[in-house]
């Protein structure tokens, strides 16, 4: 029992962490040739996310991995219902991770121009699919015991495209704020003003989606059981306006903490809501997938739970002590006097 | 074609693709640690110069490895659901635990890697792709693990209508996962040293940068020379596995259908699946496959006539492809040897001829490679799991003929195109050679602004 509501707690950590840490790189790579006007910039951005986006990356891959162990039956299902999506969104995620590595390897203004694009369609659409194919398990998935009733077009209904924006404008302004931070100049002013130019249009989505969940899912009805969890979703607005005010202010790296701070508490909002279901079912009550129906036994939960417990602190240390080597903003001139950088 | 049918030429097309660039990425990591620690001891810049050649190839052949290895994740649930319902109590496991230990600690470390040159001292600097290469060798122990207990379940019980682990010892100490990963990891060196002896001799074909090519040919050498006979002695440690534990795949690998005892090898031989025996039998060395196999001149070898024929598996692919990687295996062994030889002791710039033929088998441990895992995979079948589970039950119900059909052609022409433009990246950067100007290479720590 604990074992299991522990392990539904730590698949909500580790997506969270995941949107926050990938969802900057997203962020940035979809404004990449809006915020970046010359080659300069684009390299310079390139440099930003380079020496990190691989690491963010995996914490997608523990994700998955840790699906498949603590709850292999929601694995299973949920990566065959979603099947066209997922594939999709793995062909994005191959071809933005190369383009960051083929991009400087030739001199040639249309190489780079067409892995420019691949760069915004490859962190656009992972940020649009992972929004939909989370909408679309925030409603539930047509289920029941003889099978899945959905089709990759069924999901883009109106919920599910609502939060497939959320995800993308969230993650643009967690980006340009990332930029803002990481870069000088008038590159890091450009990501500035993008980042308060987009946080208005985050908030119109924002607010349909509380709204909207209302009416397509039953993500509240623990909220209104237990009221005292209503400080989940509030922490996420009281975020998401905090994010605008720093921003005001001159305060990117606070305004940076505030966005990450918001996909967390967007995604804590999101699992509270759907405790004890993984994945609902949206015609089948009885067919959800639950964390007591769909995880493993408690030898193999007890195992991952140690594995977790001793690795992740290690790999947190680690990252922190890299993203401080990192800490000091790129430099067009660092990067045009090394010709061997990206 | 239906959906399991397309599924497994899915999963064979993306892990085979996969599977380009995870064996050089576990070599090369290695040797360019080796260079950069060379450098750092003796502060001859000969040998960053080598890392940082090496080292560019290592990234452009590791960006594919790690970007198409999400697919190999994802596609047990998303093609194999039933299969992964049924056993992910254990299976799942070793995959979470090789992206918490290993791969965490590789993509990284392999980020200060690429942007820390001025940014931390030299040592860590090193330090680091010392870690990147530690990761993806521990990765490869995992993965070959969770291999391993398709090939072989252990530490496990039939429970609540799946596969639930009970012993996790069992399942790491599984000799078929650790063998495995024994024979895979000096078949990656294998894979790097043959890459790093080709693309010298190129060069020293040219007589480009001789002194540069010819350090990192030796280096080569005598890695390869090592590796090779642990490739052997793995690989002749996992046959005497898989005939006890997988007596169907072994008779298939030696196209034995009668059981015998002292049972010889043929060197000709032509398997007859229709008619369940061999057309061509000659030559044969006597008692070798009992001794092979179980290390007694008279052990009795089970024949494929012993099991049904719905529970053998494809004869004709097993057979060819053990007997292919076999002698490519004993190839590499001489060549490198003579390769260490000469490069050590010899005069290796002269000899033309030997320098062409090592420019042309730089493939030949790339398709040993594939060859093996033929061997591993078409030979377990009918099972996904060796004697418990089908393959033919693992396929996921949900997915449709055109999905697959549409996944299939999609990733078949990604792969395709990303491949042609990795090994056209891979060519430019080696024909190009070393880059003689170290001035932006090494700058004192703290000025690089």
């Amino acid at each position: 029992m604990e074992l299991q509501i522990t392990w539904f707690i730590l698949w909500g950590v580790l997506w969270g962490v995941y949107f926050m840490l990938d969802g900057f790189v997203m962020g940035a790579g979809m404004l990449h040739n809006l915020i970046g006007k010359s080659d300069g910039d684009k390299r310079v951005m390139i440099n930003t996310i380079g020496p990190i986006w691989e690491g963010n990356e995996v914490w997608l891959v523990t994700a998955g991995g840790v699906t498949f162990a603590a709850f292999p039956t929601t694995y299973a299902l949920m990566f065959s219902y979603l099947y066209s999506a997922l594939f999709i969104l793995l062909c994005a995620l191959i071809v933005r991770g190369v383009s960051y590595e083929f991009r400087s390897k030739e001199d040639h203004p249309t190489w780079k121009k067409g892995w420019d694009s691949a760069i915004m369609v490859g962190n656009f659409l992972p940020a649009l699919l992972f929004g939909v194919a989370f909408g679309n398990i925030f409603e539930g998935l047509p289920m029941d015991s003889a099978g899945y009733h959905g089709s990759l077009l069924s999901l883009l209904n109106p919920y599910g495209l609502l939060t497939g924006l959320l995800f993308v404008s969230l993650f643009m302004v967690h980006g340009a704020l990332y930029l803002t931070v990481k870069t000088t100049g008038q590159l890091s002013k450009r990501s500035q003003s993008t980042a308060n130019n987009l946080w208005p249009i985050l908030l119109v989505v924002a607010v349909a989606f509380l709204v909207y969940t209302n009416f397509a899912t039953s993500l509240y009805v623990n909220y209104l059981a237990h009221p005292p969890l209503m400080v989940v979703p509030l922490l996420a607005v009281a975020a998401l306006l905090a994010i605008r005010l720093f921003s005001a202010q001159g305060k990117p790296l606070a305004a940076f903490t505030a966005s990450s701070l918001t996909i967390l508490m967007v995604v804590a909002t999101a699992i509270t809501g759907l405790f004890p279901n993984l994945i609902p079912s949206s015609i089948d009550p009885a067919s959800s997938l639950t964390l007591y129906n769909s995880s493993s036994s408690p030898y193999t939960l007890k195992l991952m739970l140690i594995v977790v417990a001793v690795f992740i602190p290690i790999i947190i240390g680690y990252k922190i002590w890299i993203y401080r080597i990192f800490r000091a903003p790129v430099r067009e001139e660092e990067v045009l006097a090394d010709k061997q950088a990206y | 074609m239906d959906v399991l049918t397309l599924s497994r030429l899915q999963f064979a097309i993306t892990s085979m693709f996969h599977f380009i660039f995870v064996p050089l990425t576990l070599g090369l990591s290695i040797l360019t640690a080796y260079m950069e620690t060379r450098y750092v001891i003796t502060g001859d810049t000969m040998y960053l110069k080598m890392t940082k050649f090496w080292g560019k190839l290592f990234l452009i052949n590791f960006a594919l490895g790690v970007v198409t290895g999400i697919t190999m994740e994802f596609q047990f649930g998303m093609n194999w659901a039933e299969y992964s319902r049924y056993v992910g109590d254990i299976f799942g496991a070793p995959l979470a635990i090789e992206a918490t230990v290993a791969f965490f600690l590789e993509s990284v470390f392999i980020g200060l890697w690429i942007f820390g040159w001025n940014k931390v001292s030299k040592k860590v600097h090193a330090l680091s792709i010392w870690l990147v290469a530690l990761a993806t060798n521990l990765s490869a122990l995992w993965i070959l693990l969770a291999n391993g207990w398709m090939q072989h379940p252990v530490g496990y019980v039939l429970r609540n209508g799946r596969a639930e682990m009970v012993d996790f010892m069992a399942m790491i100490t599984n000799p078929d996962g650790l063998l495995k990963f024994g024979h895979q990891l000096t078949s990656g060196y294998t894979v790097a040293a043959f890459f790093v002896m080709g693309v010298s001799a190129w060069h020293l074909l040219r007589k480009n940068e001789t002194d540069f090519f010819l350090r990192s040919f030796r280096i080569a050498a005598t890695f390869g020379f090592f590796a090779t006979i642990a490739v052997g002695i793995f690989g002749d440690m996992s046959a005497v596995e898989v005939a006890k534990v997988q007596p169907t795949k072994f008779a298939a690998m030696e196209s034995i259908w009668e059981s015998k005892r002292g049972v010889g090898m043929n060197l000709l031989l032509l398997p007859d699946p229709p008619n369940e025996c061999n057309s061509v039998e000659g030559v044969c060395v006597p008692n070798a496959v009992s001794i092979l196999a179980f290390h007694d001149p008279n052990a009795l070898v089970k024949g494929l006539k012993e099991f049904p024929p719905e529970l053998r598996p494809p004869v004709l692919p097993t057979f060819i492809s053990f007997r292919l990687m076999a002698g490519l295996g004993t190839y590499f062994i001489l060549a490198s040897l003579v390769a260490m030889i000469l490069s050590r002791w010899g005069n290796i710039q002269k000899q033309r001829l030997f320098l062409t033929l090592l420019l042309y088998s730089l493939p030949l441990p790339y398709l040993a490679n594939f060859l093996g895992w033929v061997v591993a995979e078409v030979g377990r079948q009918p099972w996904i799991v060796y004697g418990i589970m089908k393959t033919s039950d693992g396929v996921s119900k949900s997915v449709s003929l055109s999905q697959v059909v549409g996944s299939l052609i999609g990733f078949t022409l990604l792969y395709g195109f990303l491949g042609v433009i990795d090994i056209y990246l891979l060519a430019k950067f080696a024909r190009k050679g070393p880059d003689n100007d170290i001035s932006s290479m090494i700058k004192p720590r703290g000025q690089e602004a």
